[in-house]
């Protein structure tokens, strides 16, 4: 559950996952600020574009696993009642995969 | 879970005014943290008004006056007076450092000294520090080798060698930057904080020790060392200027390195 030992992979899967978002955010971002969609039906086509619904697929996968291994590091730092906290983990891993897997495949409903 | 209430005897209260009894011009007033475990007091604030022109410059020669010629009940550590022992360290003008380094003409207004933050305190401005010295004999802060040096002669160490133990060697051990650390403060008894991590990165960075792989692994713990946040704290608070967060940094590459 918690990575008692080994922090390294926690640590590093953590900045790799800051950095892949850094692109990821930018595009999508830029995407939805500088491109023509103005009405619903122009939002399905965009999602609809091979490209972007890999791109938003990757953009959501990073996200939830960033948010979580972010949450995680905050829960250990501050609730030190060993129960709460086990629960306080399971509960953002399972709600992360949870939203992580409907977000994407909400994106593949789209774009299938 | 949060505990809401402060526990019993943290309000500070005011204490005792010392006020000057000549007619100095050139005066200072020093609010120093009382408490002692002999009573059952809350902790309070003496202040203590002192001729600077009687006094030598650095807030350790202040603390020494005060006791020698005010109120000798008033304790603190000290040894050395140079920046060489790190016994003299305390939270002076809201900053963790060694007594006998900060000058007081650099404080403006009053001076206000406690003991280290988030420490235990033994009595007035002597915190508790057997749990850190605990934590800094488990990083083994000495030489592990199983090789023998020469017969009659010293390790061998190139310039180059050594020049990468600088900045490191010349921690005193005053525990200013580790209980200057929110991370610390919150995690103490898991997160070995910034003081007892550059030693750590002293040893694995001397090049006469063997032990590297070994000190490493140890320190592979998403307490002991990923409690780290880059706070920055410790190098901003260091009395003798260095940088543990740089030390840090670099065991944490090194872990990178290594998986």
């Amino acid at each position: 559950m918690q990575s008692k030992s080994h922090g390294v992979v926690h640590w590093k899967l953590q900045r790799i996952s800051a950095i892949a978002m850094i692109p990821l955010v930018i595009w999508f971002v830029s995407s939805l600020t500088f491109s023509l969609i103005n009405s619903y039906d122009q939002s399905i086509a965009w999602l609809q574009n091979p490209l972007n619904a890999t791109g938003l697929v990757l953009l959501f996968g990073t996200l939830y696993f960033h948010a979580a291994s972010g949450l995680q590091v905050v829960i250990e730092d501050y609730v030190h009642n060993e129960g709460l906290k086990i629960m306080s983990l399971i509960l953002i891993k399972s709600l992360s995969i949870l939203l992580g897997v409907l977000s994407i495949l909400c994106v593949l409903k789209i774009y299938l | 879970m949060a505990e809401f209430a402060l526990p019993k005897h943290s309000k500070i209260v005011k204490g005792i005014d010392y006020p000057i009894k000549s007619e100095a011009e050139n005066t200072k007033k020093i609010n120093v943290y009382r408490w002692s475990p002999d009573d059952d007091q809350n902790p309070r604030i003496d202040s203590y008004t002192i001729d600077l022109d009687q006094c030598g410059p650095m807030v350790l020669d202040a603390l020494i006056k005060i006791k020698q010629e005010i109120d000798s009940s008033l304790t603190f550590r000290r040894s050395c007076r140079e920046g060489i022992c790190g016994s003299c360290s305390m939270n002076i003008d809201g900053t963790n450092t060694l007594a006998c380094l900060k000058s007081i003409d650099d404080v403006k207004g009053d001076i206000n000294i406690y003991p280290l933050p988030h420490m235990e305190v033994i009595k007035d401005l002597v915190p508790d520090l057997s749990k850190a010295y605990e934590q800094l004999t488990s990083i083994k802060p000495w030489l592990q080798s199983k090789s023998d040096p020469e017969k009659g002669k010293s390790r061998k160490q190139s310039p180059n060698e050594r020049e990468k133990i600088d900045g490191l060697w010349e921690c005193v051990l005053c525990f200013s930057c580790s209980t200057s650390c929110p991370s610390y403060w919150w995690n103490g008894d898991k997160y070995l904080g910034p003081a007892v991590l550059l030693q750590a990165y002293r040893w694995i960075a001397d090049s006469r020790d063997e032990n590297t792989e070994k000190r490493l692994e140890d320190l592979e713990d998403s307490f002991k060392l990923y409690r780290c946040h880059t706070i920055m704290n410790c190098t901003k608070t260091c009395p003798k200027g260095l940088n543990p967060a740089k030390a840090i940094g670099e065991i944490k590459k090194l872990q990178l390195e290594r998986k």
